[in-house]
């Protein structure tokens, strides 16, 4: 047998294996951003929170990995518009009757569609939050982040907007989360039923914390 | 009508080649036993379209038992039907209820097209084959079958990857039309023998190139293949090949 095959990252197995590695590395973001979030509990009036919010707009190491993340949610979005527009291909003629429901589940199917949502709402967020600390950095303005917060989620349209924004990362993260191992060719009787329930208390937890803090904001149980 | 027996209404998709376009017909259809197979259901409803001397319904079909891979037809949105585990031909009509509206569409992909009616090119799965779904072995007399110890659970795992029939549910059913479950299955019934490790780099190399070559979308992990695969073959093939996909083009 001959090799006549394309290269590794052209193939569609080689876009899922970037799909897959890009959003493991999202993941992992999510664990640092939820952990500095939940700063806010010492109910300290900011303090602790706002030394972590100073941490992550100063430190270089943390502002190079920030550059790579960027670059992380780009290949995650560009590789998604590549993949989908090949499987629209795939299936010009629709069937008239589908009943997809029986065999898969609708976030499973659904994953462009929430992470459109996830980007529209990731453009609010940086609107929000990211933007002013980068004005802050750069004018050398002393920023206390954890007044802005308030400010912020003070707003319910923005906190109903927060809230819609992580159920979305809820599914996304619950198909994404195992369906990235898949991809990489981790399936194991043995191991992959921890990885399935892992991945389903990962994206609960993380959710709930994330979803946590602008209600506890809005109702000013944290002050 | 003799009891328990039906009445129904067929929605059958009719083209009269890959170049016309097509459309659902309706054809009511009477007096159908339960005990028939959904193939038999057509097969009545096909004589009465010849005595009208109108053309009949073509569709595939060939051992009707379950192992041929010939059939196939996607029933109320679901591939061979409401049942999972059978093909269209093991299906039965005690399925259905009196009074139902079937609508009965072919597989839906690119690189599948429709040649008339229910009928579609299956020829892509044959040219992936083609690519590496095989072991080159010189002639002679088989060696002793004790000088190749293989694990009882790699033994049953490649008989039951090699199982696949070929049938392209997993392509007619996925949201991506994509044909990973096909292609992993007749990777690793080779991956997983001590026969298919010599060409093992080559053969996942070359038949996912095929694979992507001939139009099939790629694998979103949603599961659907898994569930309506007649044979079920399992998912934690389309990982083995993705594993083997990765090593190959790691060392080569």
């Amino acid at each position: 047998m001959s090799n006549s095959s394309p290269s590794f990252l052209k193939s569609s197995l080689g876009k899922k294996f970037i799909m897959g590695f890009t959003g493991l590395f999202l993941i992992s973001f999510l664990v640092v951003h939820v952990c500095i979030n939940a700063c806010i509990y010492f109910n300290d009036s900011g303090e602790t929170f706002n030394m972590a919010a100073h941490f992550m707009s100063h430190n270089i190491i943390i502002r190079v990995v920030e550059v790579g993340l960027f670059i992380g949610i780009i290949l995650h979005i560009v590789q998604a518009l590549i993949i989908i527009m090949h499987n629209n291909k795939a299936r010009p003629q629709k069937y008239a009757v589908q009943n997809q429901a029986v065999s898969s589940k609708w976030y499973s199917r659904s994953m462009g569609l929430l992470g459109t949502l996830l980007l529209m709402f990731l453009i609010v967020h940086l609107a929000n939050f990211w933007v002013p600390t980068k004005i802050a950095v750069y004018t050398g303005k002393e920023q206390n982040s954890f007044e802005e917060l308030k400010e912020v989620f003070a707003n319910p349209i923005i906190l109903v907007v927060y809230l819609l924004g992580i159920v979305s990362l809820f599914y996304h993260l619950l198909h994404g989360f195992q369906s990235a191992f898949q991809s990489f060719g981790l399936n194991h009787k043995k191991y992959t039923p921890f990885i399935k329930s892992f991945g389903f208390w990962y994206s609960l937890l993380i959710c709930l914390v994330f979803a946590s803090m602008p209600i506890t904001l809005y109702l000013g149980l944290i002050k | 009508m003799s009891h328990g027996n039906m009445n129904l209404t067929l929605k059958i998709w009719r083209q009269n080649s890959g170049s016309e376009p097509g459309q659902l017909v309706t054809y009511p259809v009477k007096d159908i036993s339960p005990d028939m197979s959904f193939l038999e259901m057509f097969d009545v409803l096909n004589e009465q379209l010849v005595a009208k001397n109108e053309s009949p319904i073509v569709f595939d079909h060939d051992c009707r038992e379950g192992i041929c891979g010939m059939c196939s037809m996607v029933i109320n949105g679901r591939a061979h039907g409401p049942k999972t585990g059978i093909t269209t031909c093991q299906l039965h009509m005690r399925s259905f209820k009196d009074g139902d509206t079937i609508v009965v569409e072919p597989w839906r992909a690119q690189a599948f097209p429709v040649i008339k009616d229910l009928t579609v090119d299956r020829s892509s799965f044959e040219r992936i084959q083609a690519k590496g779904g095989f072991i080159s072995v010189n002639t002679g007399t088989a060696q002793d079958a004790n000088c190749l110890p293989i694990p009882k659970d790699d033994a049953d795992a490649s008989f039951n990857a090699a199982a696949c029939i070929g049938c392209g549910a997993c392509v007619a059913t996925c949201k991506n039309a994509s044909a990973m479950l096909f292609v992993a299955a007749k990777v690793s019934q080779f991956a997983l023998l001590p026969q298919g490790k010599v060409e093992a780099t080559t053969r996942v190399k070359n038949m996912v190139a095929q694979m992507d070559a001939e139009g099939f979308g790629s694998c979103t992990n949603t599961g659907a293949c898994e569930v309506e695969c007649p044979k079920g073959i399992s998912l934690e093939n389309i990982a083995r090949m993705n594993r083997e996909y990765l090593v190959a083009n790691c060392v080569s």
